[in-house]
């Protein structure tokens, strides 16, 4: 119990002091180029790392096939996501997608 | 220009207000947002205030989501704090650009937008700090965002939390959180260094998935970034 929140405190404070940084704690600081081409990737990195398991792992093996349909509704909705660039409909669609493909398999 | 006090909204609220309003829309995707993560951290057996207290102490949408996740799957709390280290890191991205428009600012200032610097207060804030207009008093415009989104993550937070036990795992409500990040990986894909890094990061998070301590997505996310930064040197010197 006490353990939670210790740890919920150190993950805000992190996440505080990181966007706190540029804006007031290293306004005087020269980011070496490295470190400033190396922030570009974090987003795509991190995001893909979170992607792709959800979508090709179940139950911790690899379910590269098409009766896994979190990795059908995942693709349709990454075409929504390129073709709209709108979240909700991209989070939409995809449920959809899995909602539809859950229900074929049952009714079928 | 001075009007007499009391005659027309002070001009720092009517800031305040702007910023507010123009957040409203932004609230449609950030309810349902909100509201499954409620659900999930219910779901994962998360006490209900320390679900409600991780809204208010991290304030960081995506990042909660995986804390909730992780915990599911009895992860160390150190590696807790790494992965939402990690995740959040994005946010520097954000805290550099606005640097040039809050120079002005007292540290105290600084410290108070630092709080509510959030991907959809950041989203309305930069908008409005990259028109033409003076930048003096867009400060408020930022708060005025800023505290709107935040009213906003703590009421869906509680509202998830109340439906928690009365959502059924079959729902998978928990796939809404692959398809936000496959929303927002989309346009961060801008050029094949930021697709190497994509898929270098995927591959290793899928190859690590098994290995202890949950390490995989601090891993997948260091050998992301290395992977676009040795491409990106790669297209430079080819090209």
């Amino acid at each position: 119990m006490q353990t939670i929140w210790l740890t919920l405190a150190a993950a805000g404070l992190l996440t505080y002091l990181t966007r706190l940084s540029f804006m007031g704690l290293l306004q005087h600081w020269q980011m070496p180029d490295m470190l400033r081409r190396a922030l570009r990737f974090v987003p795509p990195a991190v995001l893909s790392a979170i992607i792709f398991p959800d979508l090709l792992l179940r139950e911790g093996v690899l379910a590269f096939s098409l009766d896994n349909y979190r990795l059908l509704a995942g693709v349709a909705a990454a075409l929504v996501g390129w073709r709209t660039r709108n979240i909700l409909w991209t989070i939409a669609s995809g449920m959809a997608v899995l909602y539809l493909l859950q229900w074929l398999s049952v009714s079928l | 220009m001075k009007t007499p006090i009391g005659s027309q909204v002070h001009p720092d609220r009517a800031e305040f207000f702007a910023g507010a309003l123009n957040e409203l829309p932004l609230l449609l995707g950030v309810f349902p947002f909100g509201m499954i993560y409620g659900v999930l951290a219910m779901q994962a057996l998360m006490p209900a205030a320390a679900a409600q207290g991780m809204s208010a102490i991290v304030f960081a949408g995506s990042s909660q989501f995986i804390s909730a996740q992780l915990l599911a799957q009895g992860a160390p709390s150190l590696v807790l704090i790494g992965t939402v280290f990690i995740v959040n890191l994005r946010h520097a991205l954000y805290s550099a650009s606005l640097l040039p428009y809050t120079r002005h600012l007292s540290l105290k200032w600084k410290a108070l937008l630092a709080y509510f610097l959030t991907d959809e207060a950041y989203v309305v804030a930069i908008a409005h700090y990259d028109t033409d207009t003076p930048v003096e008093r867009k400060h408020w415009y930022f708060l005025g965002a800023g505290v709107t989104l935040w009213a906003g993550w703590q009421l869906s937070t509680a509202a998830g939390i109340f439906l928690g036990a009365q959502v059924p795992a079959s729902w998978s409500l928990d796939f809404a959180l692959a398809l936000t990040f496959i929303a927002l990986v989309v346009p961060a894909l801008k050029d094949k260094p930021a697709v190497a890094a994509a898929i270098t990061a995927g591959l290793i998070a899928l190859a690590a998935h098994a290995l202890p301590y949950k390490l995989w997505l601090i891993a997948a996310a260091i050998g992301g970034i290395l992977a676009g930064l040795a491409c990106e040197e790669l297209c430079r010197r080819s090209g």
